[in-house]
């Protein structure tokens, strides 16, 4: 009785939804992030088979994305890859790594020495943080994360600049040194500001992109002094 | 007015990541979740229908009546605090605040060096936190930049973390003291608009911190402390004359605030750069290496000021 009842329902029902199906949506509303939804019946297959993959193949696809974003970030154009797919191991990675590099000896020695790890850190994810917010203020349609994710993978050639440094300081240390390091920073903290201008200053009202350029521009500027300023003890 | 494509309301929802334009992994993760919730509520709704047909007795019928009280003490709690969450965690209300154009911030920043004729009207205060927090950001880096330069040692803390606490501890810190004296003196004004106003007064620091950081001149220094200051302060007390009444009031309000300002630039200087006495002495030197490292603590500056003060006397005369 009741499955009579559910398929008059239905029944009824068909005509009032049959107009559905005409229904389209315009090109010039943006969608943001990913519509296609899996189905429920494949849903728990493919559960289990990345389940019972290896953990070799779980790790490299990992980093084939986070290294594909790398590229993309090295030769910046208008990709959405880098929005699309949002993922925080690559700026993990690199904060880590630069944050290692710019630790200068323990605190108690007589010359005190450059920045801790904890202050790279904190400097990295509070800027990159305080620049998210900033850019959600003022209007911006890119998300929280979003964000936080082009801005931590722009640091990738200011974290080359840096071996670059370290190599280059053990050589020497005069006049020359500074200047070639000089340079390779500033080429490198243009490149950085560059990357990420391209693809956050998509998602701002046209008139108020200096608006948000500028704490980019600061933001990079300062983790370039600390890079620049560096000396090997 | 913005090409919405987010909803309206930026909230940080961490939690739920509705932004799941992220990565699949997450999404397959949600959708399977919420499939299990909906199987486990269908399954409890099932559950309670069947017992809702049995007749279980007292202790059945209390059971579930228990159950049913739970339920919705547990949705109740859950959507006061959601709503809490919402409401304090949603940075729509500082929205407001960061309405501006590039346009308008460049004409406040050269405004905030004019000071104002006409004290006998109120005069505007714009209650924008855009550019004074951007001058503050400025000023950290301008800073750090001086202190490195300088190879200041910092004992307790370090340069960063120094440099941020100083520059905006200055900055809330001054505003909110200056806005309850405001108070006692009956001035108009409001905190967000004393905010914005202290924020575009350090404008006049940047701009000198950044000459003087990099020409190591004292002369040159007290010449742009007392004209850049002193124009950037003498606008700041002249918006706040004309939204005060009374002689007294003026002259404490204003007294407070200018004295305030100019002292913090010139602790701001002597504070965070030491001249390197090496390169005023042996200016035709050629290998002066330019940085030298001087092990200095903070609290001793007197002495190295006069000292340099009297070399640069001495130099001069």
């Amino acid at each position: 009785m009741a499955a009579a009842e559910g398929s008059g329902a239905g029944g009824a029902a068909k005509p009032l939804f049959a107009g559905l199906s005409d229904v389209s949506i315009s090109e010039d509303i943006p969608v943001e992030g990913e519509i296609t939804v899996p189905v429920g019946s494949c849903s728990p297959d493919e559960d289990y088979s990345t389940l019972d993959e290896p953990v070799r193949d779980t790790i490299m696809r990992d980093l084939k994305a986070v290294g594909k974003k790398f590229v993309h970030v090295m030769y910046p154009k208008k990709s959405s890859a880098l929005l699309r797919d949002w993922d925080l191991w690559g700026p993990l990675v690199l904060c880590v790594s630069l944050a290692l590099m710019l630790q200068g000896g323990s605190a108690d020695s007589k010359e005190d020495g450059g920045p801790q790890f904890a202050e790279v850190f904190v400097i990295i994810w509070f800027g990159a943080v305080v620049i998210t917010l900033n850019s959600k203020l003022l209007g911006g349609t890119i998300s929280f994360f979003q964000s936080l994710c082009v801005l931590g993978y722009c640091v990738l050639p200011l974290t080359v600049a840096m071996l670059v440094c370290r190599l280059v300081l053990l050589a020497g240390s005069g006049t020359v040194s500074f200047i070639v390091r000089l340079i390779v920073v500033m080429a490198m903290f243009a490149w950085s500001t560059l990357a990420s201008t391209a693809f956050l200053a998509d998602s701002q009202p046209p008139n108020r992109k200096a608006l948000v350029i500028y704490p980019i521009f600061l933001f990079y500027f300062v983790i370039s002094w600390m890079i620049l300023t560096f000396t090997a003890q | 007015m913005q090409a919405g494509g987010s909803s309206g309301a930026a909230v940080i929802d961490m939690e739920n990541m509705d932004d799941t334009s992220g990565s699949s992994f997450e999404d397959m993760g949600e959708m399977h979740q919420r499939m299990k919730e909906e199987e486990e509520e269908e399954a409890e709704a099932a559950v309670g229908d069947e017992e809702d047909g049995e007749f279980l007795g007292m202790k059945g019928f209390r059971g579930q009546l228990g159950r049913q009280v739970a339920d919705q003490m547990w949705q109740a709690g859950k959507r006061q605090a959601s709503k809490a969450f919402s409401l304090y965690a949603n940075i729509d209300i500082l929205r407001p605040y960061f309405d501006v154009e590039p346009i308008q911030v460049r004409n406040r920043l050269l405004e905030s060096m004019i000071p104002v004729k006409m004290i006998n009207f109120p005069q505007k205060i714009a209650g924008e936190l855009y550019g004074p927090l951007m001058l503050v950001f400025t000023l950290v880096a301008i800073l750090l930049h001086g202190m490195k330069t300088s190879d200041t040692i910092i004992r307790e803390g370090t340069l960063m973390g120094t440099a941020i606490g100083t520059c905006f501890g200055y900055w809330l810190g001054v505003s909110s003291f200056i806005y309850f004296l405001a108070y006692l003196c009956n001035a108009q004004i409001t905190m967000v608009q004393m905010l914005s106003l202290l924020g575009y007064g350090l404008f006049g620091h940047c701009v000198t911190l950044f000459i003087t950081y990099n020409i190591h001149f004292h002369s040159l220094f007290y010449v742009f402390w007392l004209g850049i200051g002193g124009l950037s302060t003498l606008r700041m007390v002249a918006v706040l004359v004309s939204r005060t009444v009374g002689h007294t009031q003026r002259l404490i309000l204003c007294g407070t605030l200018s004295a305030l300002h100019m002292l913090f630039l010139l602790y701001l200087h002597f504070a965070y750069h030491k001249v390197v006495e090496g390169i005023l002495d042996t200016l035709e030197g050629p290998n002066v290496p330019p940085f030298q490292r001087v092990a200095r603590d903070i609290p001793v500056v007197s002495s190295a000021v006069l000292n340099t003060t009297v070399k640069v006397m001495a130099l001069t005369s």
